[in-house]
């Protein structure tokens, strides 16, 4: 019994010896060495394969500086921060999360960087068998769409609110439409899965959702522009930044053409200051 | 005298570790307790669409830990008593759920029961559609928090004794009725144990339920997803309705705990 326990004691206290250990080094990596900067990137997750692409971009730019993106929803993100996470930049995918930020003392003065509308997609194979919108209304179909409190759900949400004024479509199409919602998810990437899996006829997404890797899986159905709402992307320095002339002149690349290219590749609406 | 001299610094140390590693795990939930103020928790709960939420897992826990027991007990007893060719295979197996990631367990249960799934095209002809169901909630439940149960009724059935058994027998007693009143008594504690880790699994689970069952009020909308969907707008209702979930979790553990004391299980 006393022998377990020494052994015990022994590895705990080379646990907390290695832990010690950790620490010192980690410590002296965050060190800012003038030269070599690295920037915590904290950006909404629609934004996952373009801000890659603009970090990698960007680093090749600049060698000394390393853009080190995480990815979340813009509410977790901003709650993150609000707790003392060691972000440099924010870009939020609404307004609603950039002002929470704003009104907390997070940020500085946050800037619109980019504009995504949303679109309808349906499985390749097309089981629901759905050519138009208003194939959406009619019964048995199968759609997914986002919780409201999610902003992709709130924006289709309020497309539909937009049609059901429309005599095109009028209330009563847009009750039967929510009269086939099959799930309120959590993130527009899982609408994207279910439709990608044929599990449902159809799901709400923002375009830059019909990435590279599922064009080939589904099939956009495109929401006209008079009905379909613009969701607003914010981008903003934190407060807390050791680096904010760096993390600055990254802000400024995003809204260059140089990142505004970047954006458009991956069927984001550029911003035209 | 020396062994008592020696034996304080042994009983300091557990009491040590035993401690610190106590407040580890309380002192977070007890945060969560004192984040909110008890106006917030009260309006939390008056929401109908949580109670909706409340009521529907309740419901589904109970009735997967039930169909765990029932499908689980004998899977546990073959594991146990049965010397068979892959046995330690399918041992594994049975474990296996619990290390996949719940969206991945959620995205094979898809890939089985949905629409154009290994089994699920075969039930679509028949009028039969699983996702966004009810009780895809109760299979994406099963599927994650059975091995917890399993596994616990299967090592108690391997520390009993065999001789019980045989005992029995010997007193011509049936095999089903030397499984119920012999067998079932004496693994009663690791039952308990394994129901209530795989009851609370189940109310736990988010993962696979949201991917297989999708999330909507009433019918597949659970507690946890609840709460994720209110965490996307609203951090504060998110907490107030964890701890809601901790409260009813809390009960009903603690009295299948004291249940473990004193109810007979037979």
């Amino acid at each position: 019994m006393r022998n377990h326990l020494h052994a015990l004691c022994l590895c705990i206290l080379c646990t907390l010896l290695l832990a010690a250990c950790g620490g010192t080094t980690t410590n002296a990596s965050v060190t800012p060495t003038p030269s070599n900067v690295t920037l915590n990137v904290f950006a909404a997750a629609s934004l996952k394969e373009s801000f890659s692409a603009i970090a990698a971009k960007y680093h090749q730019a600049h060698p000394n500086i390393t853009i080190t993106p995480s990815f979340n929803g813009s509410q977790i993100l901003e709650q993150q921060i609000a707790s003392g996470a060691p972000a440099d930049v924010f870009a939020s995918a609404d307004q609603v999360n950039m002002q929470k930020a704003s009104n907390a003392n997070l940020v500085s003065a946050s800037q619109l960087f980019v504009k995504n509308i949303l679109t309808v997609i349906i499985p390749a194979n097309n089981p629901g068998n759905i050519t138009s919108l208003k194939d959406l209304g009619r019964k048995g179909v199968k759609i997914d769409i986002e919780a409201p409190t999610v902003p992709a759900g709130k924006y289709s949400l309020q497309v539909l609110d937009k049609m059901a004024q429309s005599s095109d479509y009028g209330p009563a199409y847009v009750s039967a439409v929510k009269a086939n919602f099959v799930s309120q998810e959590t993130d527009v990437k899982s609408v994207v899965n279910k439709v990608q899996l044929g599990e449902v006829d159809a799901g709400f997404v923002y375009v830059t959702d019909v990435t590279n890797a599922v064009s080939s899986k589904v099939k956009m159905i495109t929401i006209p522009a008079n009905f379909n709402v613009v969701a607003q992307y914010y981008i903003a320095v934190t407060k807390s930044s050791a680096h904010a002339s760096d993390a600055q002149a990254f802000v400024q690349y995003v809204l260059s053409p140089a990142g505004q290219d970047v954006l458009q590749q991956y069927h984001f609406t550029a911003i035209n200051p | 005298m020396s062994t008592i001299l020696l034996r304080w610094p042994a009983r300091i140390g557990v009491g040590i570790l035993a401690g610190s590693f106590f407040l580890f795990l309380a002192i977070p939930l007890i945060s969560l307790l004192f984040h909110e103020p008890p106006s917030l928790l009260w309006s939390a709960m008056q929401q109908p669409e949580i109670f909706q939420a409340l009521q529907l897992s309740v419901f589904t826990t109970c009735v997967s830990t039930l169909l765990t027991v029932l499908f689980g007990l004998p899977v546990a007893y073959v594991l146990a008593r049965k010397d068979f060719p892959g046995r330690s295979l399918l041992e594994t197996l049975v474990t296996l759920p619990t290390v996949l990631p719940p969206v991945v367990a959620g995205v094979a249960l898809l890939l089985t029961f949905g629409r154009f799934g290994l089994l699920g095209r075969y039930l679509t002809p028949l009028g039969i559609t699983l996702p966004f169901t009810t009780p895809a909630v109760i299979m994406a439940q099963m599927f994650v928090s059975s091995p917890f149960f399993v596994n616990s009724a299967r090592a108690g059935l391997e520390q009993l004794d065999k001789r019980y058994e045989l005992a029995a027998y010997t007193l011509r007693a049936s095999p089903f009725y030397t499984f119920r009143r012999v067998v079932l008594p004496l693994i009663r504690p690791a039952l308990l144990t394994g129901i209530g880790l795989a009851w609370a699994r189940a109310l736990g689970e988010l993962g696979a339920t949201i991917t297989f069952a999708g999330s909507f009020p009433g019918i597949t909308q659970t507690m946890p997803i609840a709460v994720y969907v209110a965490a996307e707008s609203d951090l504060d209702t998110a907490v107030a309705l964890s701890v809601v979930l901790m409260a009813v979790a809390f009960g009903l553990l603690l009295a299948l705990r004291i249940g473990r004391n004193r109810l007979p299980l037979y």
